[in-house]
């Protein structure tokens, strides 16, 4: 590391970032002994969401290629590692290390085929669409997973919590969550400050102006994508021991991708420090309503998909950056802080 | 199987197709002109069937005949839309718009959710199990009145943009838009008024669509990906290309329906997207763009 | 001299349309070359079909022995050939100096090493001072400079200029031209303009090819072409008259 970098680690907006998510992270290693059990799962709900955005955000936010399929690499990352456990008894942290692979493959030829063939922009969203579709209905089709039927987990009580096999209560979820939230942050911090970084964004900017300063924008792409997928399965696996019972008809339903892009763009599309951001303003905003609903008995589906709604809305027409840039602005960080 | 079961299967799909078609027309005249993505098509054409449906069910209304007020009732929530909440993001970026819409129709689909339950809704008219026996073909009623419907508002709409004034300088907007602004066109009127004429469409197409299935707040993004999926067939911002999608994909879920399962046939659509996007994505009767 | 750069009988056409007909030069190595010709005289899709943005239907491209008509753009830069645009395109959102970064990590894997690359480039182009802002803020003199800039960053042995001092002020065509010129003579740069403005062709290129319609009706200098009567005729004719 050079000496100009070591300049910009010690400035002093980077002293108050690393307070900041010092601060942060302390109260979320703390948050177990806090919070009772239905602000746990609310903040599993945050942290699941934060992770998947950072998952979305590598591609959209970094290299610029809008998915609103990433419910296919959710979906197979959890199919692959629940198939593993229930057939064949393999663990979720062995069934990852296949998950990674598969995800990152129909990434790539995704990737491929839209890279190779000219398939960009808007069109390249449809794909993306058209991709997690056509898994939800193959899916609902394949006797091996029990199709419609759905695919369940054995839940056995244990004793103890069993990291190994991701059996346990949600104070052991909500820490592998959590870890995985924060894994993921530096990931995406190490790979924005990248050369790979420095190309995607480039390509973000203006995909021809960057092959002709040239960089291998096919390349670059391929990687984004393979990346943000293998990411995003591990999200699924996490689902699947989670909640130990999948659906096609829910784990690849295009909700599933949109709910996963709400985060980053309402935090803000390409920041590091958005999709977390955005997840808690969301899930906070709308669990916060849940339970002013419920104080009030009232029971009324899709009021939270609504108020989800209503607030990308709200984000896109008035704060077209999303919430953390402007934020990071006012707290004198912006300049070092992407 | 036999022959007959085919022909009439192939007649429905060409039928329910033609409502396809009307739909993603309205579409295909949105990006045509505006150039923006309607992310929310399908979320509108739901709002379209819930209208009939509450019509007829309050009233006794016949979808066939609320077809035409519905149509306007769409078209004032398209300008209205376009006016005040698109207009102002014509200059941004491509998927900022996209998520705009994208926001819209999680909204109409929640909403509609809130409003109706969860429950399908049907319309029951007296005609439903009618049929007309044409040699060996068995025509269902609704969907010949449906598809012929469909084909006499899409004609109509021919008619507008080939004839009228107010068509022909949307056409002048949608080949040149600075060309537009320079003679004096009122740009962002003929936009409202372009998105209020394909909101129409699905107007149409929806109120149409309730003689043929039953209508849930979750079918909104089924339609909205039926529609891109006719139109990237047929060519983004060709009208006959459309219809021609449309029937294509109706004669296709059709048949698939009846090889394979009925549960699988979006499958097939989704198939011919991907291949279409390919291979030839400016669509089949579209034109490259540069 | 050895050519770094040979066309051979190039041919493009549109939709039956030929914008450029069997075009031949060499740009010698070391040499500041330039193309003029009218509007709509093939000259910018000559100049894409050499950065590897279009296939020629027709002939071949030469750089440094190898042909390279057959690469895709990010290959050609590889090669060691940079290119602004006419509608200048740097990467709006980032700063200035990751403009140049970019460029300056084709080779260069390290970042500091490539940072510490670009911020000598950006202090001896002026715009080291700006460093921090985004490129969108910048004047479009500035955009231009910092388009060559980042194409330096790539460590090019042939830079191609498409109009890169159209629209700017007589003062701010006379600082870019001595910069230039420096570059050239200092580092040897090898230099393939499309230029419009005259003052800056005369002041810059050894040697000027003229385009019309597609098709190269003289070659010599900068003074022999201005005086060559086919030249006038189909070129220079409206202005000169």
């Amino acid at each position: 590391m050079s000496a100009a970098w070591l300049a910009r680690f010690s400035g002093g907006a980077w002293r108050r970032i690393f307070v900041l998510l010092a601060l942060l992270l302390a109260v979320l290693l703390a948050a177990p002994w806090i919070v009772n059990d239905y602000l746990l799962t609310v903040l599993i709900v945050i942290l699941y969401s934060a992770f998947t955005g950072q998952a979305w955000n590598i591609m959209m936010g970094f290299a610029g290629q809008l998915s609103l399929g990433h419910a296919l690499y959710a979906g197979l990352g959890a199919y692959v590692a629940a198939v593993l456990f229930v057939d064949f008894g393999i663990g979720p942290w062995l069934g990852f290390l296949a998950a990674v692979p598969a995800a990152a493959a129909c990434g790539a030829i995704i990737g491929f085929l839209a890279f190779r063939f000219g398939v960009a922009g808007v069109y390249f969203a449809i794909l993306t669409i058209a991709f997690a579709e056509f898994a939800r209905i193959g899916f609902d089709h394949i006797a091996a997973v029990n199709a419609s039927a759905g695919l369940f987990l054995p839940v056995r009580q244990v004793a103890h919590n069993d990291v190994w096999h991701l059996r346990g209560d949600p104070t052991m979820f909500y820490y592998v969550i959590l870890a995985a939230t924060v894994v993921a942050f530096i990931l995406c911090r190490l790979l924005l400050e990248s050369r790979l970084g420095y190309f995607w964004r480039a390509i973000r900017e203006d995909e021809e102006a960057a092959r002709a300063a040239g960089v291998p924008t096919f390349r670059c792409k391929m990687y984004a994508v393979m990346i943000s997928a293998a990411l995003t399965s591990f999200a699924g696996v996490f689902y699947a021991f989670f909640y130990n019972n999948l659906f096609p008809e829910q784990v690849f339903n295009i909700g599933r991708s949109i709910e996963m892009i709400l985060g980053p763009i309402i935090g803000g599309i390409g920041t590091l420090f958005g999709p977390i951001l955005g997840a808690f303003v969301l899930t906070g905003l709308a669990e916060s309503l849940n339970s002013i609903m419920a104080a009030f008995g009232l029971s009324m589906p899709g009021a939270t998909q609504v108020f989800y709604g209503v607030c990308l809305l709200v984000v896109i027409v008035a704060l077209p950056e999303g919430v953390w840039p402007p934020l990071a602005r006012r707290l004198g960080l912006f300049k070092e802080w992407p | 199987m036999p022959l007959d079961v085919y022909l009439n299967v192939v007649v429905a799909g060409i039928l329910t197709g033609l409502v396809y078609g009307l739909m993603a027309l309205g579409l295909s005249v949105i990006f045509g002109v505006v150039r923006v993505v309607n992310f929310a098509h399908g979320e509108m054409m739901s709002i379209a069937m819930y209208l009939a449906v509450v019509l007829f069910a309050s009233f006794g209304l016949d979808p066939l005949l609320m077809l035409v007020p519905i149509a306007a009732v769409m078209f004032a929530f398209g300008y209205l839309l376009q006016a005040g909440l698109i207009n102002p993001f014509i200059t941004r970026p491509e998927h900022s718009q996209f998520l705009l819409l994208v926001a819209l129709a999680i909204i109409i689909v929640n909403a509609l959710l809130l409003i109706f339950g969860p429950d399908a809704r049907t319309v029951q008219t007296s005609y439903a199990y009618d049929s007309f026996q044409l040699g060996p073909l068995l025509v269902d009623a609704s969907k010949a009145y449906a598809g012929g419907a469909a084909i006499a508002f899409a004609a109509a709409l021919f008619a507008f943009f080939r004839y009228s004034r107010v068509g022909t300088a949307i056409r002048a907007c949608a080949d040149n838009y600075t060309g537009a602004l320079v003679i004096g066109l009122d740009v962002k009127r003929l936009y409202a008024l372009t998105f209020g004429l394909g909101a129409a469409c699905v107007g149409a197409a929806g109120s149409m669509m309730t003689l043929i299935v039953d209508v849930t707040p979750i079918i909104g993004p089924t339609y909205t990906l039926l529609a891109f999926v006719i139109v990237i067939t047929g060519g983004l911002g060709s009208m006959a290309g459309a219809l021609l999608g449309g029937i294509l994909i109706g004669l296709t879920e059709a048949l698939a329906g009846l090889v394979f399962t009925p549960s699988a046939k979006s499958m097939f659509a989704f198939a011919i997207l991907v291949l279409v996007l390919l291979f030839r994505p400016q669509g089949l009767l579209g034109q490259r763009l540069s | 001299m050895t050519a770094l750069l040979s066309l051979q009988q190039i041919s493009k056409r549109f939709r039956g349309l030929v914008a450029v007909d069997g075009v031949s030069f060499d740009v010698q190595q070391g040499e500041v070359y330039a193309v003029i010709g009218p509007n709509g005289a093939g000259k910018t899709t000559l100049f894409n079909m050499i950065a590897g943005a279009l296939k020629p239907d027709q002939g071949g491209i030469v750089f440094d022995g190898k042909p390279i008509q057959n690469l895709s753009p990010d290959v050609v830069c590889r090669r060691g050939i940079a290119r602004t645009f006419q509608l200048v395109r740097p990467f709006p959102a980032l700063s200035v100096e990751d403009n140049v970064l970019v460029g300056a990590l084709l080779h260069r894997h390290g970042i500091g090493e490539a940072r510490e690359r670009a911020q000598a480039l950006l202090r001896r182009f002026d715009l080291f001072d700006r460093r921090r802002h985004p490129a969108s803020a910048l004047t479009l003199p500035d955009r231009k400079r910092l388009e060559v800039i980042r194409a330096l960053a790539t460590e090019p042995k042939l830079l191609l200029l498409d109009e890169v001092v159209a629209g700017l002020r007589p003062t701010e065509v006379d600082r870019l031209v001595a910069v230039l010129r420096e570059l050239n003579r200092d580092s040897g740069l090898t230099i393939l303009m499309i230029e419009h403005v005259m003052r800056a062709v005369m002041a810059l290129a050894a040697r000027v090819l003229v385009l019309d319609h597609g098709v190269a009706i003289a070659e010599g200098t900068p003074d022999q072409v201005v005086r060559d009567p086919a030249v006038v005729q189909s070129y220079l004719g409206a202005e000169a008259v």
